[in-house]
């Protein structure tokens, strides 16, 4: 199945479970103001006009959930995710997004039902029914919530194994080691190292359509290798070593920084990955190799910069 | 059976010789009654509360606009991280299971104390000493304490944060937890041996359910957290390598055993304020908390989950086992959705007053569900890998503490404010501050999503121009201000009950349910010169509104409000104080055993 009948398949999941939900939630309550007769009203005619709205609604809704998953969901303000992984990461995004925000329209107007409908009268100090449960509506408000977060789960698992996946030949490996306050990229087998500091931001340079491993690891205290438009970071950490492949989709540069607190210039930590053609990939590798531009420093030694340096002192916006 | 019990002859105030006890200052130093120990938690906390918005208020001044140099990168990272220290450890617990529930548990179960007094005196002095060393740091050469309220190792060692500033925050932390770790032995022994004749469990308020089973998680996670800063603080002077490999120890354990602590933290932080919240609803709603035991059961269960859930804060550090705390962090909705659906529940077709404390409960369940809802998408593990450490988790956890601490927690401040002082807080002056408060929450944390979401970290000192990150971050700030103006009105409200007060009757909210409603406000030195009958989990209402309909259980039942089929009526006739109860003499009756026979 492609990926995008895979989300379609999510929504359409969701958003069936939260029209029987919504039906039930349309039913069960005015159940509510007739409990003492529940059980004689339940075959009366009383009971059909609910019955039949919460069919309608429950029609509804599952309609509007064809349509939408049919459709494009929007972004919610997320990054499109410039990796596979991260656009994996993306469509799961708008799936459980949407999950929220009907959840969330939902219970809200339960909230503001209750507070505008039920507001006391000034002069009224009559009494209110006494009801103190529902055991079967409880029971029912227990299992939906259960069911929809086994669906989500189930989403997330699918999605997590994509990005998680590691390929066992990649055609490019990079160790990455972050330290107190930079990063080093290590072309392994290809004798290139980028190393940069808070005064030169150092630059990864990546084919873009291929898979490439990353090994990343950290020579002092714990850092986050972190690229907001792949929608992905994971920890660099002194003693684990975490290996994660990026395939990036579209040429471009990518800035990223350290996500986790590590010291003093951690707002300075900040790098970018650059993603050019694969053809052109051999041309820079040659090139990196020979020159050494100010950030690129091949082979240097790992020398974090004394904490006393002031920092941004490079203009350089990657 | 109990029925003589209750009807023992009442035992007037007057009578007591405790009552020539010291006054003043020195009352506040000595005394071990836990309504005393409860005003001081509060205050403490409170200070502690002002103090940690104030330094927020700082930290969004910097981050008006880019580059900022208001403060430097290092007074932002001692900012931020006793921004977070104050509010977690010594604001939200201490206000809770400190300040409220040690005020209000003895109340509501009967009793006329904590069960330790002594050990809840302790319990504060070490808390204000906690309070006292964590601030000292800022006078200390090397600052405060900068690593974070996380404190991840191998940051935190002697190596990367040298200096005195880091280990008197570990002290802190250290007496903070021990004092956390009393008060909760306190508690969960007053609620289990010193309940009243006919308090049985199931007719506890659901406060106390909450703070019972929030001491419980206290005993599981402070004891991990005090070992833990005792293994830190080993390595960073006694030459131990626990958390650093040169050595050969494993920094991850940090972070395992820091969030062993730190997510049943967060529901020891939840839990009360819930507990708030469902005793406010149905006092404003004139109704009884809908689906009683469906409550109770979904707090132990949230409870239970909250043990095995630490490592979603570890989703990136690639060394957990992600569907296993997935599906643990996403089953926590389950018994939070039956919590939401039983406070709907509680107010469906009730005769809702708007006052300031349900204003506040209700602001409660509307900032805690986006807070809830954003915590859902969290769980997933590669969406937590697209936002972990952004300021999109900044505002997810912003949004449920503040809905908790603050919107419930204060909440329950103007609740039993009366209750405390005697007086009430004004009405106009509090719903401005509920106002001013809600329209600032918002403002500060969309924002922050927005934020997360195009990639800003959080703790970072600064950002440059041109990301795209000013406008939003200008937008926080002014709401971040608008939130700090609105305990401008709070400050007012207090000043002004203070030197202009109205008495609060008995019962200020007219339809009190739990006990604490029945006695005189403040409660008499040994609490209780009387109870009511105790036949229901709100014997305050049943003993003043027999007029109100029958109670209607599982949509069949109907119970008579105030007793039992099968025990003794005390006459409606004998009026309030007929049925009096010899307990306010501070004898331990045992409560155990006493089943009076009626419908439970």
């Amino acid at each position: 199945m492609d990926p995008k009948g895979k989300v379609r398949l999510s929504s359409t999941l969701y958003l069936t479970f939260l029209a029987a939900r919504f039906s039930f939630v349309t039913a069960e309550p005015e159940d509510l103001t007739v409990p003492s007769e529940r059980g004689s009203a339940r075959n009366s005619a009383i009971s059909k006009p609910h019955r039949s709205r919460g069919a309608l609604a429950l029609a509804a809704l599952v309609g509007a959930g064809v349509l939408l998953a049919g459709c494009n969901l929007p972004a919610y303000g997320a990054h499109h995710g410039s990796t596979t992984q991260g656009h994996d990461t993306f469509k799961l995004w708008q799936g459980d997004v949407t999950a929220a925000i009907v959840v969330g329209l939902i219970v809200y107007g339960l909230i503001f039902w209750s507070v505008f409908r039920y507001r006391r009268k000034r002069s009224d100090n009559s009494m209110p029914r006494q009801f103190h449960d529902h055991p079967k509506l409880e029971i029912v408000y227990t299992i939906i919530p259960l069911i929809m977060v086994l669906v989500i789960f189930y989403f997330a698992v699918l999605t997590e194994n994509n990005v998680d996946a590691v390929s066992s030949h990649p055609d490019l490996t990079v160790k990455v080691t972050a330290f107190q306050w930079g990063w080093k990229f290590h072309y392994l087998g290809k004798g290139v190292e980028v190393i940069g500091n808070t005064q030169h931001y150092p630059q990864m340079v990546l084919p873009v359509d291929q898979p490439v491993k990353i090994i990343l690891v950290s020579a002092d205290v714990v850092h986050g290798f972190y690229v907001p438009k792949f929608d992905f970071s994971r920890y660099a950490q002194p003693g684990v070593v975490n290996l994660f492949d990026l395939n990036v989709r579209h040429v471009g540069v990518y800035r990223g920084q350290c996500s986790e607190f590590c010291g003093l210039y951690h707002s300075e930590m900040i790098f970018s990955v650059k993603a050019i053609p694969d053809s052109q990939f051999p041309a820079w590798l040659a090139q990196a190799r020979t020159t050494s531009p100010s950030h690129l420093l091949p082979g240097a030694p790992v020398t974090p910069v004394p904490p006393n340096v002031t920092p941004r002192l490079s203009t350089q916006v990657p | 059976m109990t029925i003589q019990q209750e009807r023992v002859e009442v035992l007037l105030p007057e009578e007591h010789p405790h009552h020539a006890e010291p006054t003043g200052l020195l009352k506040w130093m000595t005394s071990t009654d836990h309504k005393v120990i409860g005003k001081n938690y509060l205050y403490t906390s409170i200070a502690m509360f002002l103090l940690a918005g104030l330094m927020a208020l700082v930290m969004r001044s910097q981050l008006v606009e880019p580059d900022n140099t208001l403060v430097s990168f290092q007074q932002y990272n001692e900012l931020f991280t006793m921004h977070g220290s104050l509010m977690l450890y010594l604001f939200a617990g201490p206000f809770a299971f400190g300040g409220l529930a040690n005020f209000i548990i003895p109340l509501q179960v009967g009793a006329p104390d904590m069960a330790f007094p002594r050990l809840n005196a302790l319990s504060y002095w070490l808390y204000l000493s906690g309070c006292i060393i964590m601030l000292g740091g800022f006078f200390t050469t090397g600052g405060a304490a900068d690593f974070g309220w996380v404190s991840y190792a191998p940051l935190s060692e002697a190596t990367n944060s040298p200096g005195a500033g880091p280990d008197m925050w570990i002290l802190a932390i250290l007496l903070t937890g021990f004092s956390a770790i009393f008060t909760a032995v306190n508690l969960i022994t007053t609620i289990f041996y010193l309940r009243a004749p006919g308090m049985t469990m199931f007719r506890m308020p659901i406060f106390t359910w909450g703070m019972l089973v929030t001491g419980i998680l206290i005993l599981l996670a402070f004891p991990v957290l005090s070992a833990a800063m005792v293994m830190l603080f080993a390595d960073r002077h006694f030459g131990t390598h626990i958390f650093t490999v040169q050595g050969g120890g494993v920094p991850v354990l940090w972070q395992n055993l820091f969030w062993f602590f730190g997510h049943p933290e967060v529901y020891i932080l939840a839990l009360p304020y819930f507990g708030v919240v469902t005793e406010i609803l149905p006092v404003f709603s004139k109704k009884p908390v809908f689906g009683y035991k469906g409550m109770v059961f979904a707090t132990i269960a949230i409870a239970g989950l909250s043990t095995s859930v630490w490592a979603h804060h570890m989703f990136t550090t690639g060394v957990v086992l992600l569907p296993f705390f997935s599906l643990m962090s996403y089953l926590i909705a389950v018994p939070t959705g039956i919590k939401f659906f039983n406070w709907i529940g509680t107010m469906w077709r009730g005769h809702l007053s708007f006052k300031t404390p349900m204003l506040f409960a209700i602001g409660f369940l509307i900032v805690f569900l986006t807070g809830g809802l954003s915590g859902i998408l969290l769980a997933s593990p590669p969406i937590d890998f697209a936002v972990h450490d952004t300021y999109f988790v900044v505002a997810h956890f912003h949004q449920v503490l503040v809905g908790t601490a603050v919107f419930a927690g204060f909440g329950g401040f103007y609740y039993w404010y009366p209750k405390m002082t005697g007086r009430m807080m004004r009405e106009p002056l509090g719903k401005a501050h509920f106002w001013t408060l809600m329209v600032g929450f918002w403002l500060t944390y969309v924002p922050m999503y927005a934020l997360g979401l195009i990639g800003m970290p959080r703790r970072e000192a600064t950002y440059p121009a041109g990301l795209g990150w000013t406008l939003w971050n200008q937008i926080s700030t002014v709401g971040a201000f608008l939130m700090g103006a609105s305990f401008i009105f709070w400050l007012v409200n207090i000043w002004i009950s203070w030197r202009n007060p109205i008495p609060a009757g008995s019962d200020p909210w007219e339809y009190g349910q739990s006990l604490e409603w029945f006695t005189t406000s403040p409660p008499p030195h040994h609490n209780y010169n009387k109870l009511p009958p105790i036949r229901s989990e709100r014997p305050t209402w049943d003993y003043y509104h027999p007029e109100a309909p029958k109670v209607e259980r599982n949509g069949k039942q109907v119970i008579p409000a105030l007793v039992g089929a099968s025990s003794g009526s005390p006459d409606a006739s004998n009026g309030p104080g007929a049925a009096g109860n010899g307990r306010s003499g501070g004898g331990s009756n045992p409560p155990e055993g006493h089943e009076d026979g009626g419908p439970s």
